[in-house]
């Protein structure tokens, strides 16, 4: 019993690792060094706050973090924190939400990376335009990063946190460095 | 629909499921009945004295369209508790019991893990939790007012994104009341292709929450194989209909796309993987009296509490309720199969868990019928135009889903969800008064209750 687990183990390998789209990369850098973004380690904490979604972005994002997608390879963690590296919005920005959405923010300590996920963080999505809301996370913050999708798929997920990573890296961006 | 005087509308004994307005009527949907009386003053009579279930209904109809009700004994809002007519946005004020050495404990409305927002606020002795209030309307998006306007196709979006957990369930209930309106009939294929993808979304959502409850007593083990099934069962849906949720695949008239070639394949794999694992996790559950520590007679629902709220979906079964929209009322394509429907009485975190195990191998079973007997034919056909209401009923993981459209020539002009979490919050504060404060995750996840399908 225990030798056949062995054996088929020894016969699989791990998912595939995914790497960052090399584009987004560079749009990314020239956008963060414009804006003299301090640099962060490889290892980033994320804190999720989420700001009127329907629940599926957050059904994906807990999705990365599953064996599958396994979103701490990448250095990567979600934390129930203040202290985080990353402030990752979720949802349409509704009106209900906005204050808490700051506040979160300032309760971090710098430096701090914004990321939306999901259409509704990027402009509202198909709730565009109601007056509940005001329509995208950077309604109410600056934002750094945004990926799409209704909701976007883990991989899409990884990919972008994987690419702001890539693209704030020391070779890549020579800003005031941090600790 | 029945119309009714206000005496009659107070005085209907019944099973009591949703409560809403529109411009000139106030509607109380029963179990079996369907009641309207007129809106006067801007204000009808409350039904919340006699049915506390009204309750979370009327303090919408409040903040949605601002219609009171008279008589109400509550005090609270569902969405608009922030502002102060001049602008201030006051913190807001919860009582607590009178009792010697209370506190409260504010939590949200940001929460720890990855969900939606929402302010918990317990009022505890020591770590006993005495009150729970519940405010939420955080994720309030103006859905309903979206919604008018457009066409039953166009609004399916919305539909689609009341709770993306049961985006299948809502869509299908929406696409059903827009049918009803229009007095129209999807073709058969699609009732199955329906049909499987609302199962397909239940099981990703019990597996998911079943592996979450064990992950939060410290049994991360359950929690990483569950959490591996849903991933394969969310891979499967992408592989059979294009999209990992099922979004906007159910649309009023039929479904959006067919099922994809082999999709039968991807989807039976994942069903097989999860049935060769179930024996050995759901031993797991029962054989570590840590676990069952934790779960047995934690956030008790008394049954006859769960039948004065109505409760559906595990909730109201796990509480010896045998209720289920897919057989009363019932719809295509499951009014010509045999359900098993399991029950329990315990009402306690660990029956809850139990049924949705159960359901995990019913539904599985479901699939793999219709899948078999899935029809030829077209999979949908073009909603006419026409003038009406309807009603739509969808059976979602957590229990029934009603929606009610209001067409005029092919537009909606008014629209109502009712996302059994309405009925399952209240039932959240009273069992959450049943343990202590470090219970709460689990039961507060064995109800699962919805912010966004609430908060509308």
């Amino acid at each position: 019993m225990v030798w056949q687990t062995l054996a088929r183990h020894l016969l699989t390998k791990p998912t595939m690792r995914r790497g960052p789209d090399q584009n987004m990369v560079a749009e990314m850098t020239r956008r963060l060094k414009e804006a003299g973004a301090a640099r962060l380690g490889r290892s980033l904490a994320i804190r999720h706050v989420a700001a009127g979604s329907c629940n599926g972005c957050e059904l994906e994002l807990r999705a990365t973090q599953n064996m599958i997608h396994d979103l701490t390879r990448y250095g990567l963690s979600f934390t129930p924190s203040r202290h985080a590296d990353i402030l990752l919005i979720t949802g349409v920005a509704a009106r209900n939400m906005a204050d808490a959405v700051r506040q979160a923010r300032e309760a971090m300590p710098e430096p701090v990376l914004v990321v939306a996920v999901g259409d509704c963080a990027v402009d509202g999505g198909v709730f565009k335009g109601s007056p509940a809301i005001t329509g995208g996370a950077a309604s109410i913050l600056p934002v750094d990063l945004l990926i799409a999708g209704c909701p976007p798929t883990p991989g899409q997920i990884i990919e972008g946190l994987v690419a702001l990573i890539e693209a704030h890296s020391p070779e890549r961006l020579i800003v005031r460095d941090v600790g | 629909m029945r119309i009714c005087g206000g005496e009659a509308w107070q005085a209907f004994e019944g099973e009591f499921i949703a409560l809403w307005t529109d411009q000139t009527h106030a509607y109380a949907l029963f179990r079996g009945e369907f009641l309207a009386t007129a809106i006067v003053d801007g204000a009808y009579p409350a039904l919340s004295p006699k049915h506390p279930g009204a309750n979370w209904f009327e303090r919408l109809a409040l903040d949605l369209n601002g219609h009171r009700a008279l008589g109400v004994t509550h005090g609270r809002t569902a969405i608009e508790h922030f502002r102060a007519p001049d602008g201030t946005a006051a913190w807001p004020e919860f009582a607590s019991p009178a009792v010697e050495g209370v506190h409260q404990i504010a939590v949200g409305p940001i929460h720890a893990g990855i969900i939606e927002p929402g302010h918990f606020r317990f009022s505890v002795v020591g770590e006993r939790v005495l009150t729970l209030q519940a405010r939420l309307g955080y994720s309030h998006k103006g859905t309903l007012a979206l919604m008018r306007g457009k066409s039953p196709r166009l609004a399916a979006r919305f539909a689609a994104r009341i709770s993306g957990d049961s985006t299948v369930a809502h869509s299908l209930a929406f696409a059903q009341a827009a049918e009803a309106a229009l007095q129209m009939a999807a073709p058969e294929r699609a009732h199955y292709l329906r049909a499987i993808m609302a199962e397909i979304e239940r099981m990703a959502n019990h597996t998911s929450d079943v592996g979450a409850i064990a992950g939060d007593a410290g049994f991360a083990f359950l929690d990483a194989r569950f959490a591996w099934h849903r991933e394969s069962l969310c891979v499967a849906a992408q592989a059979a209909f294009g999209h990992r949720l099922m979004m906007d695949m159910v649309i009023p008239g039929g479904v959006a796309a067919d099922i994809k070639p082999n999709g039968a394949d991807y989807v039976r794999r994942a069903l097989d993987a999860l049935e060769v694992e179930m024996p050995g996790l759901t031993r797991v559950f029962e054989d570590y009296a840590s676990l069952q520590d934790r779960l047995v007679g934690t956030g008790t629902i008394p049954p006859d509490l769960a039948a004065r709220y109505a409760a559906g979906g595990y909730v109201g079964r796990a509480s010896g309720r045998q209720s289920d929209a897919r057989t009363d009322p019932g719809y295509p394509p499951y009014n010509a199969y045999e359900l098993n429907i399991p029950v329990e009485t315990d009402g306690d975190v660990a029956a809850r868990i139990r049924v949705r195990i159960a359901e995990l191998a019913e539904s599985a079973r479901l699939i793999r019928l219709f899948l078999e007997d899935l029809p030829e034919g077209a999979i949908s056909v073009a909603p006419p135009s026409g003038s009406g209401f309807g009603l739509g009923v969808a059976e979602s993981f957590r229990g029934p889903a009603w929606h009610w459209l209001k067409l005029d020539s092919g537009m909606i002009t008014d629209a109502f969800v009712a996302d059994p979490s309405t009925l399952h919050w209240p039932l959240v504060e009273h069992a959450a008064t049943s343990g202590i404060v470090a219970d709460f995750p689990l039961i507060n996840k064995s109800i699962n209750a919805s912010y966004s399908g609430v908060d509308l």
